[in-house]
């Protein structure tokens, strides 16, 4: 059964404030192909921790700013 | 498109071409009668290496072709691979031990050899599909 990812992105809109910066120069700065970062924008691949915060360490920003999780529901 | 995803579709596409030719030439071979008494060897072996063989030229020449996609391999390259790999190989265990208790139960070599070929043809089959569904869908949680 597949799982789609509840973790969300800025990634696009972050590359676009940092100078335009492309999926490919993204994709280079962090070692992966990109392929991978359209996944990854597209919300197809959630990346390992390691990569989030190589991606944040790119836009010099923290994980969260880069990444977002739905709140749980608290039941009432 | 990823250069793992386009060996992907080479590997599917020759494999299945593959087999289909091999099908085609041994029921040619017997003609109606029994398949049991047609020969088959050189034809196995043809089909597997050809397929080898060609999977390897045809993936380098699309490489080559595609040059400006680039040719790495990343960490969700190795997680699709491993996927795949984890999702087809119930057809190669199927495959082998049909063919242990066909021997066991003394069957011609023909269908023991069959039956190993099909769950090989299967497996590939099923990891060349998963590894493209995966790329053009999303990488699933465990």
């Amino acid at each position: 059964m597949v799982k789609p990812t509840k973790v969300t992105n800025s990634i696009r809109s972050l590359r676009f404030a940092h100078g335009e910066l492309t999926q490919a120069q993204l994709a280079e700065a962090i070692g992966v192909t990109r392929q991978t970062i359209i996944a990854i924008e597209q919300g197809k691949y959630s990346p390992s921790l390691e990569l989030a915060f190589q991606i944040a360490r790119v836009f010099e920003t923290s994980l969260d700013e880069v990444f977002q999780y739905p709140s749980a529901e608290v039941p009432s | 498109m990823a250069y793992e995803e386009k060996g992907a579709w080479v590997g599917l596409i020759v494999g299945v071409i593959a087999f289909a030719v091999y099908l085609s030439v041994l029921l040619t071979r017997a003609a109606g009668g029994s398949l049991v008494e047609t020969p088959y060897v050189d034809a196995i072996l043809w089909s597997m290496g050809a397929a080898i063989v060609v999977t390897i030229m045809v993936t380098i020449i699309v490489a080559i072709v595609t040059r400006r996609d680039g040719t790495q391999t990343d960490v969700r390259d190795k997680q699709i691979n491993a996927r795949a790999q984890f999702t087809s190989r119930g057809f190669l265990i199927i495959g082998a031990l049909a063919a242990l208790v066909f021997a066991m139960m003394e069957l011609d070599y023909f269908w023991i050899a069959h039956v190993l070929y099909l769950g090989f043809f299967l497996s590939g089959l099923l990891e060349g599909v998963t590894k493209i569904a995966l790329y053009r869908g999303s990488v699933p949680s465990w």
